[in-house]
């Protein structure tokens, strides 16, 4: 726990935990916690969810209706809101994973050119 | 729609089941409870704020602010009930009014008629430009070309009269139209009971057949179910009643009592009673049509262009010009609703005005209000309200206040709805019923919400401007008088004596108006006269008709008025046709001729069209009408002598300007039926003119034929003498009946009655701008009161020190005074120029008055300006009782 809590974890970049939320929701629905359970889990605990910022971001991928939420059962027998992909959500992510490999490519590319 | 797509709750539901989830976890890795509820709420960060965002993310806050303001709008309302008693009553007269002619309005104008595809109705007008003629009717060949043009689905003319009910219960005297068989469908309106006539019927003369409307199938046959079959007598002929029109059935008509008809009877017309078909001998007063359905009005009247262009080539001698002839189509409700336009629109007007002048007022109560809730405004801006917010918050109580205003209006209106609709003129047509519907409640919702954006708009903005420091200062001292303040009020008093004034000279121009009509000489005494109907039969085979002959018509008359001067009261007595009786006769009444001087050349059918009455020699002296040169009719003008006539000074004026009038001859030929073979008639007498048409119409050509030589059957006894309205009709009646006990008399009138029905128009339309004049006038007063108390209550201070200084108590008096008047005078000053403006719009209402007329427009200012001086006298007898010393303690 000690050693957890010492460690410093990346802050996530402005508009990323979008992303991230819907790439996790592709495996099937889930609920909040369990959201940001996986993410912290699937980047190696590297990336830092606070999860009361999740919420709001749910609820605005909700409206968009990316992601569609009803309340159910989790696997221990609790209470839950689950979230799902939509379509529509499944096209934004497609768009936003492009758009982010390639921003990530063009950024790579920069950082490494000054460093050569 | 306003419904939170999520509760906050579901929300917080959420972020407890997370929590959950992760303390469970934490649990699993080997965490005590405590420790694993403490570490999960720290990895989710701030719980309130999360909701927060949530909350504020959601579009829902406006809405929880929305009502946050109504419920406390509602607290502050109701901790000023005088307030809120004042300004919701003020409103809701003000909605009440407006609503009350807007119901009106929305009856008249803004419904189409309530027939099946109203659009299609038309009214089939043909003028003769060369003659001068307007509306002249039409003839059965014109009618046919139409009827057969492919333009329209139906025509029918329409003729109206009155008939003689017998053979049932007690003879009756009934109002019938009569149509073509197609009437009914070209209406689109079906029996309640049985069929109307079948409208392919073409066969010339009357058919045989009756449709009677609800209320005489009611009053006369007692609702008899089993009434279809059976027979009626009219004018001595046998109908057959093959219908029941459905309650409520109103016809298209000009006039309340063209709208009122009681039976209709189907005519072929080609054939006896009507007279030989005859292009230019234009038997029908009225022609309305359906038009092929998918064709425009326009299209449709272009295609008449066309035809009346091809008729004129075909028919050279009757149509000799291009300008002998123009046929217009005019939708049905036009010649229906025209004439009451104006006079609608000047009402909705007038009471905008009112309401107007209202909103200010409750402005004014509000700014007041305002500056003693500076203090509030000021602590809540300096806990954080922005401005946007404290506008939002103060416009929202005036909405509120302008809707309890709406709701009570509304609710005034229900309550006084069956009185107000006693004050409409019967004139005003009201085909379909004045009532509160969903336009008429959501122009009230629409005005109570314009109302209050309206007053709540000037007091909302001054919160908007509030200075933090001086308003909590100024308020620790309890008072609050920005100078911007009491500007805004200065204005909103001037704009409403504006209003006031512009009201005022309306209703005083109207006023001025009516009483020009009341006191204007007629030309003929309308007092201790009474007009009683008598109508001799029309059997449809003329041989049987026992009057069809001047020599069988005239000593039957004189019997008349030999028997009516035994009835007990009557010291005169006259006969005339329905023409000859003043302001009392509809249009179709009147008959009109066409004029052939002698020497003249003009072909008959370009002659001018006049109108003639036939009377019997008392007519004159009964009416007081005078005589200007020659001699009246005397009994030796009969049958069997030569035809004379009796011409007012307008038509001598008009027609015979050369030379004296008297001994000149001319011929009329009838327009509208009867014998075209006219013998010369020779001017015995020139009257003074009488205002026998309309109390607004000085001078009309008129000619007055022998009784004794032109029969009539549509005859009215004119009495003079001491009459009583119940005995003198009966007394008439038995009189009347020894000579004949077929025919009824009815419809007793005394003259005076029906000159006073002819201005019932005028007179509503006067009484209700004169009612919002005065409420406009109060409200104003009301207005500069407030604002000039509120003024002194403000200087208590100032006018102490200047009375502890030595001021003299006149000098204060004074200055208080100056203010008001001012205000006033400015007010007059803008007001007048506005009223410019809107008296020469409604001009066309005014007789005898000019739009600019001075004495009004100086009546009403002085009139306005001496209630101004009255209403700020009081708080400045209250400034000059200011004791000094209270009021350097004042603060």
């Amino acid at each position: 726990m000690s050693t957890r809590e010492s460690r410093e974890r990346l802050e996530l970049l402005q508009g990323t935990l979008d992303l991230l939320i819907l790439r996790t929701l592709i495996f099937g629905s889930q609920h909040g916690q369990g959201i940001a359970r996986a993410i912290q889990q699937t980047s190696a605990e590297e990336l830092l969810v606070e999860h009361g910022a999740l919420y709001p971001a749910l609820q605005r991928l909700e409206e968009r209706a990316w992601i569609s939420a009803k309340w159910g059962t989790s696997s221990n027998n609790r209470k839950a809101r689950f979230y799902a992909l939509t379509p529509a959500g499944r096209k934004q992510l497609a768009r936003e994973t492009t758009k982010w490999n390639r921003l990530t490519a063009a950024i790579g590319r920069v950082l490494e050119a000054e460093e050569g | 729609m306003f419904r939170r797509k999520r509760e906050a709750g579901d929300f917080g539901a959420e972020i407890e089941a997370h929590i959950e989830l992760e303390v469970e976890r934490l649990r699993e890795q080997g965490l005590g409870e405590e420790e694993a509820r403490t570490a999960a709420r720290r990895a989710f960060g701030n719980v309130t704020r999360a909701q927060e965002n949530f909350y504020e993310s959601g579009r829902w806050s406006w809405w929880d602010q929305f009502w946050q303001d109504i419920r406390y709008g509602v607290r502050m309302l109701r901790k000023a009930p005088g307030f809120t008693a004042v300004a919701v009553l003020t409103i809701a007269l003000g909605i009440g009014a407006t609503t009350a002619i807007f119901s009106l309005v929305d009856a008249t104008l803004l419904h189409p008629l309530p027939y099946p595809n109203p659009e299609q109705l038309v009214s089939v007008q043909q003028d003769l430009p060369d003659v001068g003629a307007v509306d002249a009717g039409m003839s059965e060949p014109e009618w046919q070309d139409f009827a057969r043009s492919g333009i329209f689905e139906y025509v029918s003319p329409i003729g109206g009269g009155d008939v003689n009910l017998t053979g049932w219960s007690q003879p009756a005297r009934v109002r019938f139209y009569n149509i073509a068989p197609n009437y009914f469908a070209l209406v689109g309106v079906k029996p309640q009971l049985g069929h109307s006539f079948n409208p392919e019927d073409h066969t010339p003369g009357f058919t045989l057949e009756v449709l009677l409307s609800d209320g005489l199938w009611k009053r006369d046959f007692g609702s008899d179910p089993g009434i279809l079959g059976k027979s009626v007598r009219l004018d001595n002929d046998l109908y057959r009643v093959i219908g029941v029109m459905p309650p409520g059935y109103q016809d298209p008509g000009r006039t309340a009592d063209e709208r009122h008809i009681e039976m209709w009877l189907a005519s072929g017309f080609a054939g006896a009673p009507a007279p030989v078909p005859q292009r230019d001998l234009r038997i029908f007063p009225e022609v309305i049509a359906r038009i092929k359905s998918g064709l425009t009005v326009a299209q449709a009247q272009s295609r008449v262009d066309a035809l009346v262009a091809a008729l004129q080539k075909q028919f050279p001698v009757e149509y000799p010009s291009q300008n002998s002839r123009k046929v217009r189509l005019v939708p049905l409700k036009e010649t229906i609703v025209g004439n009451a336009r104006q006079t609608l629109i000047l009402l909705l007007g007038a009471v905008g005005l009112v309401l107007l002048i209202g909103c200010v007022n409750v402005a004014n109560l509000q700014l007041a209000r305002a500056s003693a809730r500076g203090r509030e405004m000021a602590i809540r801006q300096a806990l954080g309200a922005p401005r946007s917010r404290l506008i939002r918050q103060l416009l929202t109580e005036s909405l509120l206040l302008a809707f309890l205003g709406g709701i009570a209006g509304l609710a005034i209106l229900l309550v006084a709805k069956p009185f107000l609709l006693r004050m409409v003129p019967q004139s005003l047509p009201q085909l379909n019923a004045v009532a509160i519907n969903w336009t008429v409640l959501l122009f009230a919702l629409v005005s109570s919400l314009v109302a209050g954006a309206i007053f709540g708009l000037a007091p909302a903005l001054h919160a908007g401007k509030l200075d933090l420091t001086t308003a909590l200062k100024e308020g620790t001292r309890g008072t609050s008088d920005s100078g911007e303040q009491a500007r805004t009020r200065r204005v909103l008093v001037v704009t409403e004596f504006a209003l006031s004034l512009v009201l005022m000279i309306a209703a005083g121009l109207l006023l001025r108006s009516f009483a020009d009509l009341l006191n204007v000489r007629p030309g003929f005494n309308p007092q201790k006269v009474m007009a009683l109907r008598m109508w001799l039969p029309v059997p449809n085979d003329p041989e049987t008709d026992i009057y069809r002959r001047v020599e069988q018509e005239a000593p039957f008359l004189r019997e008349i008025v030999r028997r009516g001067l035994t009835a007990p009261g009557v010291q005169e007595i006259a006969l005339s046709d329905m023409a000859g009786v003043p302001l009392a006769h509809a249009r179709t009444d009147l008959n009109p001729y066409a004029l052939t001087l002698e020497g003249s050349a003009t072909p008959s059918n370009q002659a001018p069209l006049v109108y003639a009455s036939r009377v019997t020699p008392g007519y004159f002296h009964l009416l007081g009408i005078t005589l200007l040169r020659g001699r009246f009719f005397g009994a030796a003008d009969d049958e069997k002598a030569s035809a004379v006539a009796v011409i007012n000074e307008a038509f001598a004026r008009t027609y015979l300007p050369d030379g004296d009038a008297l001994g000149k001859h001319f011929k009329l030929n009838r327009v509208r039926g009867g014998s075209t073979n006219a013998t010369w008639i020779t001017v015995v007498g020139v009257v003074a003119d009488a205002r026998t048409e309309s109390l607004a119409d000085a001078g009309m050509p008129q000619i007055y034929l022998s009784l004794y030589q032109r029969t009539a059957k549509d005859l009215t006894i004119l009495l003079r003498g001491q009459l009583d309205a119940a005995a003198t009709p009966v007394a008439m009646r038995e009189q009347v009946q020894t000579v004949n006990p077929e025919l009824p008399v009815f419809g007793a009138r005394m003259l005076n009655d029906a000159m006073s029905a002819s201005l019932s128009e005028r007179r509503f339309s006067m009484e209700i701008v004169a009612l919002f004049g005065v409420t406009a006038l109060l409200l104003a007063m009301l207005g500069i009161y407030g604002v000039i108390s509120y003024i002194v209550n403000a200087r208590t201070r100032e006018i102490g020190i200047r009375l502890a200084l030595g001021a003299q108590s006149r000098n204060i008096l004074r200055m208080v005074l100056r203010e008001g008047m001012t205000l006033a005078i400015a007010g007059a000053a803008v007001g007048l120029a506005c009223a410019l403006v809107v008296s020469h719009l409604m001009a066309g209402l005014l007789y005898g008055v000019r739009p600019t007329d001075p004495v009004t427009f100086a009546g009403v200012a002085l009139l306005l300006i001496g209630v101004a001086l009255l209403a700020c006298y009081f708080p400045a007898r209250r400034a000059i009782q200011v004791d000094p010393l209270t009021a350097l303690r004042h603060d």
